[in-house]
């Protein structure tokens, strides 16, 4: 108890993090202040950019979470079922058809406004979404409860590669656009141009984020976190672990489409189209979630952002200054600052911190 | 009425720890179960609760019976529909989550808003310190208060039968007999207990009926009085012995007595 309480006194990791945001947002600010003073557009066109790519990454971040929290299961699967609902939006909105039938989809003949049909299709796809997940989770996953968490991992490795054979069997190897009615215009401010895209991902995550808030105070969301915190005990009180392991798979996989349909625009790609490389999105946002915490959903939020931010200026201010990088490395710039992150806090930004004795 | 009868329960196919346990609990008493640790409390808890999947356990004989229906293959939502509610053993309360957010966790089985508004305000009179606490994180109540969570939790589902697990563990005599009142509150208010408890004393001061367990099956049962009076409950149970007396440890002869039980 003595040590306990001696360790708590000087425990650096309560502070670490504030040193590490210190120092990240202090150096952040005197450059960022540099290069506002030097070009105000770009520096603005920068920050929306880098919000859109972090808003993208919280989005999918915020699906690994959900899942985790509820079955302590790094969902894998996570980037192929981004790429499945993007892929069913494609369908709709794009061919016209019920997706695998030659039925047209009703929705496009409804008449109005094109964004009404397209929302409209984007709340099908969304729902096919959420019952792949309900499928998944029941078929795949509920029977291994109880089992070692490394073989549920193992297996929702499996079921992404066999969802991105699926997806890539339909995608073969051209594009297949999402009919966003935004496309790649934005408004302009100064001469540069801010996608309507990156304000589209901001208010999305937002909303997810103010959704999820809600849902975890809410009845469903309350057993959701008993369950996470203690399974037997959830049980105890009469919480079906089942239904609540096949909610959070279904939200998760909503979060994932939806993130899916964002990674097909700018600034995360310029296609506005579903293609093989739709389903990396997920290994993008990896780090975001790990820098997080995989535990927590404000640790999704922050860990999106702070990638985005991280990859979008260095992608913009240090690869014209330093040539010897190349030009794909604001790629690697997430892992980079997951690993920082990590060195300093071991289980994220805000991880439940793993008790263990050894 | 929850009857179980000749319950046998086997762990990983192979762990024999119920053998044969026979508890009867009456609308409206108080039931005291005691038993020494590894006699098999626990278990037979899990058993009637349908939390055995968890633990690999399954009912291998006998069955639990509750109201006439056989609910031994209920899943453990089923059985708290059904009015069976039980505060585990060591409190398990959810520490992550607010003191209310506790209490709505155990009203997951309730549907009708003012059914639960109902149990609510019931929990409260129950437990006024716990309104106080209202939006505290249950981690940082203290081990009694987090007990009174626990059985308000429980107490959320308005259960016609209440099984305490072992609810006077880690704690102080004071709140121990803080405890005993409210169950017997609780008990006033028709609603039967099921009290499983190591401290014999402070059970068989409240129950109507009570059992002892040893090594998965019932060696004694009957009313306190004559529990309280039978020379090995004193000896094992409440530490008592004729007064004066001088003993040596060697003269225990433990094995014996327990034979007696046994055969």
């Amino acid at each position: 108890m003595a040590a306990a309480l001696r360790l708590e006194a000087v425990d650096p990791r309560r502070n670490a993090p504030l040193a590490f945001l210190t120092g990240l947002v202090g150096a952040a600010l005197v450059f960022g202040a540099v290069q506002l003073a030097n070009d105000p557009g770009l520096f603005l066109q920068t920050f929306m950019k880098s919000m859109g790519l972090g808003s993208t990454y919280a989005l999918i971040a915020l699906g690994f979470v959900l899942i985790f929290k509820a079955t302590q299961t790094v969902n894998f699967a996570q980037g192929a079922l981004a790429a499945t609902g993007a892929l069913f939006l494609s369908f709709l909105a794009t061919d016209g058809n019920i997706p695998f039938t030659s039925v047209s989809n009703p929705i496009n003949s409804l008449g109005g406004p094109g964004w009404m049909s397209w929302g409209l299709n984007v709340i099908v796809a969304l729902a096919f979404a959420a019952a792949v997940g309900l499928v998944v989770e029941r078929l795949a996953i509920r029977p291994m409860i109880g089992e070692p968490l490394f073989s549920v991992a193992v297996i929702t490795l499996g079921l992404e590669i066999m969802f991105r054979v699926f997806n890539n069997d339909a995608v073969e190897v051209e594009f297949r656009p999402l009919g966003v009615p935004w496309l790649a215009n934005g408004f302009k401010v100064g001469d540069r141009l801010i996608n309507w895209s990156f304000i589209a991902a901001m208010v999305t995550a937002a909303a997810a984020f103010v959704a999820v808030y809600f849902f975890y105070r809410s009845r469903l969301g309350i057993a959701m976190r008993a369950v996470a915190f203690d399974q037997e005990a959830a049980m105890a009180q009469g919480v079906s672990v089942g239904r609540v392991f096949a909610i959070a798979w279904a939200a998760g996989a909503v979060l994932a489409a939806v993130g899916g349909i964002f990674a097909t625009q700018p600034p995360v790609a310029q296609t506005l189209s579903v293609d093989q490389e739709t389903a990396n999105i997920a290994f993008r946002a990896l780090p975001a979630v790990i820098l997080g915490g995989l535990d927590s959903a404000s640790g999704a939020l922050l860990g999106g952002l702070i990638v985005g931010v991280a990859e979008i200026y260095a992608g913009q201010y240090a690869a014209g200054n330093v040539s010897w990088l190349g030009a794909g490395y604001p790629l690697i710039v997430p892992y980079i600052v997951m690993i920082i992150g990590l060195l300093i806090r071991p289980y994220g930004l805000f991880g439940t911190p793993e008790i263990r004795r050894v | 009425m929850l009857t179980v009868a000749n319950l046998e329960v086997v762990y990983n196919e192979v762990i024999l720890v119920l053998r044969g346990l026979s508890v009867e609990v009456p609308d409206g008493s108080i039931v005291a179960l005691l038993g020494a640790n590894g006699a098999g409390k626990t278990t037979a808890v899990r058993a009637i609760t349908g939390l055995l999947d968890v633990h690999e356990g399954d009912i291998t004989k006998g069955s639990v019976t509750w109201n006439g229906t056989d609910i031994s293959h209920y899943k453990p939502s089923r059985i708290v529909e059904a009015g069976i509610t039980q505060v585990m053993e060591g409190r398990r309360v959810f520490a992550e989550l607010t003191v209310d957010e506790n209490l709505s966790a155990g009203a997951f089985t309730v549907r009708d808003r003012k059914e639960n508004t109902e149990a609510y305000e019931r929990v409260m009179t129950l437990f006024p310190l716990l309104q106080s606490r209202r939006r505290d994180t249950a981690g940082y109540l203290s081990g009694g208060e987090q007990q009174m969570l626990a059985i308000g939790r429980a107490l959320m589902a308005a259960p016609q039968l209440l099984i305490l697990d072992e609810p006077s563990l880690g704690l102080a005599p004071m709140l121990i007999e803080q405890i005993r009142d409210i169950i017997v509150d609780i008990n006033a208010g028709g609603v039967s207990v099921l009290l499983i408890e190591q401290n014999a004393m402070m059970a068989l001061s409240i129950a109507h009926y009570g059992y002892v367990m040893e090594s998965g099956k019932v060696v004694m049962d009957g009313e306190p009085k004559k529990l309280l009076a039978d020379e090995d409950v004193q000896e094992f149970y409440l530490g008592l012995r004729a007064e004066g007396e001088r003993r040596s440890f060697r003269d225990v002869k433990h094995y014996k007595r327990r034979k007696r039980w046994l055969s």
